[in-house]
């Protein structure tokens, strides 16, 4: 089925199951643990444990490495290192890729710090890692480029951010009656899901079946095809319950490519957990950014000039981290120029974090948004509405928005918050020790759409059963997708099952990007729409008079019951949902705004978030419940990425310092206060049946800014240096 | 981890001796030495359990005071009713330190006897002189902005991170021990803790074998008692700085944590500037007491948040007028 002329009635417009809040269906099973997930999978044979040791230094060759010792510990079956690793596909970047050869242990040369070196398998987990700290790597040292700062001469327009440059943004910058030009600096960051990276994988011939923790499971399917030289066919992955991924699990590590490649040697299968303290230095992260705005605009407040610089770096033949992606989109201004450079750190690979660009490009532009509108005198609400536009900036009225809600976001939001009882200049409230700040932003987030299928079947019985390779990495899948197909039958939710993240299943968009939910539910869609046809068929009523309600297939007053078009042996069809250029003809985002209280200690300058407020506008929203914890989920991540998320580089030894979760901080619950989330009614047309958006990185997008905002409205200082501790904020109260 | 060899020890004495052998250490809630084990940073050979000793009470002593058995659990000790309500500060500390969890688990000795949260500490690859001897502090040149800014030195700048020994310090616990020998002493916790120097890897004055059996609180020195705990984030977080005080006019006492290697006092200090305001008082007694503060470039904030700290908690005791 494809997707290429706007939305009309369909099924999904009933709203009888679909924008009902519900649970989750598997949430029973997830607190009762009997939900497995890659690493809790009981199989026939007794497992045997890996154990993975990362390289000890960020750059240079391994001279030497001795694992006599690890061979000879109790328990070791077996060491892979460089020297006896099976051939391998080959890739000409060291950054791990989403559905490509990602080659481990495949050579002496170290690229970046806890890269892997070498592979224990034992009897037991504590066998293994016994054994792998008995290994003795010597290193040969390169010295390496750690410090961004250091590289932004060196930084080379990448091929995933081109510049976009319209008008003359120097010359109306310069013309501007008020400007504002500022450098914020965003620290890299690391996705730390609950869950860590994850495999199990075991053989049986030339067939090979891996549960891993993974986002998209075609991808990870032909990645590790492609890394061991298996034909894809011989792969099974199963991603049925994943622990968190916010963009790590796009990509496939150690984990996965050497559970797999030692399994094959030993004949028995092979489970591996990264360790904790893996995870930040061998697998993917968020990169720093280093980010310049310059807006220009007349005395009234309208922008003239827009420009957004940023410099990021990563390993060769890394993606860059798309700071600059929203300003694109985001105000009004006929003059405008967007430059990304990127520049070559030895630091580990960096690759998508949730909202990859946007969640650390909006503390940039919403700050200065802010700033600017400190300088006219003006509401900052006030400022934003005026460079509110309907269509694309760079591409004029010819490609407007599918549905652009920011206005009513933020007029909604401001009354809702109690916009209009906020100090209006810094340090003008305190309640006791505390200074009290407010503080809004934007939200914004690209819609994607990707392809995606599905399997439907009509049980004998008349319950419905889903298939799909969609994963739910914690966001609601299994519900939404149940909600969908009951939908489209006439049936309840209760009778719909759900299987997700099998590749025996139809190939799906996978989870992320926010696409998941929206480009899913509408291969569900295209599958149910096959079925429902069949069905119609069957009990010989017109497709288009055919009704589906309560079990039953109604043309008029006349119906057959679903369970009777069954039969014995049930019925299925499979579809799936591809999409024409509605994404060309329609710029295609989700917005919303952020309202947030801080309230700063005036002794200590110590930080907590009073209460915090999204108003969301993403098309229909399929479930209130599920998306409401996506956007607190969202926001929880933003306050964390303004107020203390950071990977610390060790700027000589070029490694995250702080990779365990004691040092990388996360907000706990005590950091997180009354948050409360309000859904615009909105349908949009253009981006799916399901006339959806996506949502999952809504939340985060703005948010910081919010809080950073609100900061300096507390205190009078400004950080752009995130994250906000309260060091930075003593620095400018200089006593 | 690497294999060991496990007993559980029956008596105190047996205890003391069974790990005078060589790489034998204690094991008492765990909850730091096997995070320790299993990174191979404590490398053990030999594991003597104490958590069946009978050191899990808590007594009054013959002078009014009292005594806490090394393995008093730490949520024990924060909510015994004498230490909340003669030794308050003490009870603060304790919940303001890690969490639930973890308080259920970790003993008083262990507490006392926590490492160093350096972050290079906690990684092999890395040079770090308390965790390999000569093998450099990369602390010095790198992440330090968590570390101690006084009673450091060129080996190391590693802070120590426990918040109820901050307490005891302000209290003027002494620490209770047992030596293999089976003699026993009485330490208070500036002659317990020794600073860096050229040897971090050696921490306290404790000999091979001796067991800590027990903490002792003189008697209540009244007052009113505050633990207050600055960090990143507003729970389970290691302090950036922290100050026990027990407010007593001029007679008023404070330990500072998150600072350095062992708790914080100078009492010549605390008498700096007795009758002043709190902004006032508190620049002179931190004026006084980090005087000699070497802090680095990233950790340089900490003496004046000590300061701003310790003024808040003056302020606050003179507003609320001395309550509990
Ligand atoms: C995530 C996390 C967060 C934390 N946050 C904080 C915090 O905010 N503030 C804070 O103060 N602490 C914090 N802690 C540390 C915690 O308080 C300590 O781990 C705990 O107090 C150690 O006690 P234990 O009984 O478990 O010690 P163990 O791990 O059993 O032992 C620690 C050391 O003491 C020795 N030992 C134990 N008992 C004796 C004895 N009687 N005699 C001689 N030697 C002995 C052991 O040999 C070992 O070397 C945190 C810990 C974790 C894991
Ligand atoms: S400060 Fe101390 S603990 Fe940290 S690296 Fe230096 S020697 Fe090691």
């Amino acid at each position: 089925m494809k997707f290429d002329q706007p939305a009309t009635t369909n099924p999904i417009d009933q709203e009888r199951v679909v924008t009902r809040p519900h649970t989750r269906i598997e949430g029973p099973l997830k607190v009762t643990g009997q939900a497995p997930y890659a690493y809790e999978y009981r199989l026939p044979e007794a497992p045997t444990y890996g154990f993975v040791l990362g390289a000890g230094v960020a750059r240079g060759r391994i001279t030497a490495i001795d694992t006599a010792a690890a061979e000879a510990a109790p328990g070791v079956l077996l060491v892979l290192t460089h020297e006896n690793m099976p051939a391998q596909g080959a890739s000409d970047t060291p950054v791990p890729q989403q559905e490509d050869a990602s080659p481990q242990l495949a050579g002496p040369e170290i690229r970046h710090y806890h890269q892997a070196v070498a592979f224990v398998v034992a009897e037991t987990f504590e066998q293994a890692r016994a054994a792998a700290h008995l290994i003795r790597v010597t290193y040969d040292v390169t010295p390496g480029q750690f410090t961004l700062a250091d590289t932004l001469e060196e930084g080379k327009e990448p091929d995933d951010a081109a510049d976009s440059v319209v008008g003359d943004f120097e010359e109306a910058f310069g013309a501007a009656a008020v400007t504002v030009d500022l450098t914020y600096t965003t620290p890299d960051q690391s996705q730390a899901p609950m869950e860590p990276h994850a495999t199990i994988a075991h053989w049986e011939g030339e067939e090979l079946t891996v549960h891993t923790a993974h986002q998209v499971v075609h991808w990870v399917k032909r990645g590790l095809a492609m890394t061991l030289k298996v034909p894809q066919k011989n792969v099974r992955v199963i991603s049925a319950y994943v622990g968190g991924g916010f963009g790590t699990k796009l990509l496939f590590f150690s984990d996965a490519v050497l559970s797999a490649a030692a399994a094959r040697v030993l004949g028995r299968p092979v489970k591996t957990a990264l360790q904790r303290p893996l995870i930040f230095n061998n697998t993917s992260h968020r990169a720093a950014t280093i980010q310049r705005v310059r807006l220009g605009a007349d005395h009234a407040g309208n922008l003239s000039a827009v420009g957004h610089d940023t410099w990021t770096g990563n390993l060769p033949g890394g993606d860059s981290e798309p700071a600059c992606e929203q300003t694109k989109y985001l105000y009004a201004g006929p003059n405008r120029q967007i430059r990304t450079r990127q520049s070559e750190l030895d630091l580990p690979p960096g690759a998508s974090m949730r909202a990859p660009g946007e969640a650390v490009g909006m503390l940039a532009i919403e700050g200065a948004m802010d700033e600017l509108a400190e300088k006219l005198g003006v509401d900052p609400v006030e400022l934003r509405l005026m460079n509110d536009v309907q269509f694309d900036p760079e591409k004029g009225p010819k490609r407007p928005f599918s549905s652009r809600k920011l206005a009513q976001a933020l007029r909604t939001g401001a009354r809702a918050f109690g916009w209009d009882g906020r100090p209006r200049t810094p340090r003008e409230r305190q309640e006791g020790e505390w200074l009290i700040g407010y503080g809004v932003a934007s939200a914004f987030r690209t819609n994607l759409v990707k392809p995606s299928g599905a399997t439907v079947r009509l049980e004998p019985g008349g319950t419905l059963t889903v298939e799909t390779q969609m994963t739910d990495i914690g966001t609601g899948s299994y519900t939404i997708l149940g909600q969908v197909a009951a939908e489209m039958l006439g049936l309840t939710l209760e009778q719909v099952q759900v299987r997700l993240g099998d590749s025996e299943y139809p190939a799906s968009s996978g989870s992320g990007g926010s696409w998941g939910a929206n480009s899913a539910s509408a291969g569900v869609y295209a599958a149910c729409d096959a079925l429902r046809r069949d069905l119609a068929k069957q009990a010989g009523y017109p497709y288009a008079d055919a009704v589906f309600r309560s079990g039953k297939v109604w043309q008029g007053a006349e119906c057959t019951e679903l369970s009777e078009l069954a039969g014995k042996e049930g019925v299925s069809a499979t579809g799936s949902m591809t999409y024409g250029d509605l994404d060309e003809q329609f710029a295609q985002a989700g917005f919303g705004a952020h309202f947030v209280e801080v309230r700063v200690n005036a002794h200590t300058a110590e930080i907590r978030v009073n209460r915090a407020l999204s108003v969301v506008g993403a098309g229909r929203i399929l479930n209130p419940v599920t998306a409401r914890s996506q956007c607190l989920g969202g926001m929880t991540m933003g306050i964390g990425s303004a107020l203390m998320e950071e990977l610390h580089v060790d700027h000589d030894l070029g490694l995250f310092v702080n990779h365990d979760l004691g040092e990388y901080h996360v907000p706990v619950h005590a950091d997180i206060p009354d948050m409360d989330v309000i859904f615009l009614d909105e349908l949009d047309d253009a981006s799916s049946p399901l006339r959806a958006k996506g949502l999952g990185e809504l939340g985060i997008s703005g948010v910081g800014a919010a809080v950073a905002n609100a900061v300096y409205n507390a205190t009078g200082v400004r950080v752009r240096d995130f994250p906000i501790t309260l060091d930075k904020i003593l620095a400018g109260w200089d006593d | 981890m690497r294999a060991f060899t496990y007993e559980r020890a029956a008596t105190p004495q047996a205890a003391a001796g069974a790990t005078l052998a060589e790489g034998a250490k204690f094991i008492a809630g765990g909850t730091n030495l096997l995070d320790l084990m299993k990174l191979d940073i404590e490398r053990p050979a030999h594991l003597v359990d104490i958590n069946r000793l009978e050191l899990n009470a808590v007594t009054d002593t013959a002078d009014g005071g009292l005594h806490v058995g090394a393995l008093v659990t730490n949520t024990d000790l924060a909510s015994h009713p004498r230490v909340r309500a003669d030794y308050a500060v003490l009870s603060r500390a304790i919940v303001a330190g890690a969490s639930g969890q973890i308080r259920n688990k970790a003993t008083t000795g262990g507490n006392l006897l926590q490492r160093a949260r350096c972050p290079y500490f906690y990684d092999t690859n890395l040079p770090c002189n308390k965790r390999e001897p000569g093998s450099g502090c990369a602390a010095l040149t790198g992440l330090s902005r968590p570390l101690a800014v006084i009673g450091t030195s060129d080996a190391c700048i590693a802070q120590h991170p426990s918040d109820m020994a901050v307490a005891l310090r302000v209290l003027d616990a002494t620490v209770n021990t047992l030596k293999a020998d089976g003699t026993e002493r009485t330490l208070a916790l500036d002659d317990f803790y020794r600073l860096p120097g050229d040897t971090p890897h050696l921490e306290t004055t404790l000999e091979a074998g001796e067991l800590i059996t027990g903490v002792t609180l003189p008697p209540p020195p009244g007052g009113t008692h505050v633990y207050r705990k600055v960090r990143d984030r507003a729970s389970y977080a290691f302090a950036l700085v922290s100050v026990a005080a027990i407010l007593n006019g001029r007679e008023s006492r404070f330990a500072f944590g998150g600072v350095a290697p062992r708790p914080w006092r100078d009492p010549a200090a605390e008498k700096a500037a007795a009758d002043a305001g709190p902004v006032a008082r508190a620049r002179a007694v931190i004026d006084a007491a980090f005087a000699d503060a070497r802090p680095t470039e990233q950790n340089a904030f900490k003496v004046p948040l000590l300061r701003r700290t310790l003024s808040a908690v003056l302020e606050e005791h003179s507003t609320t007028g001395g309550q509990k």
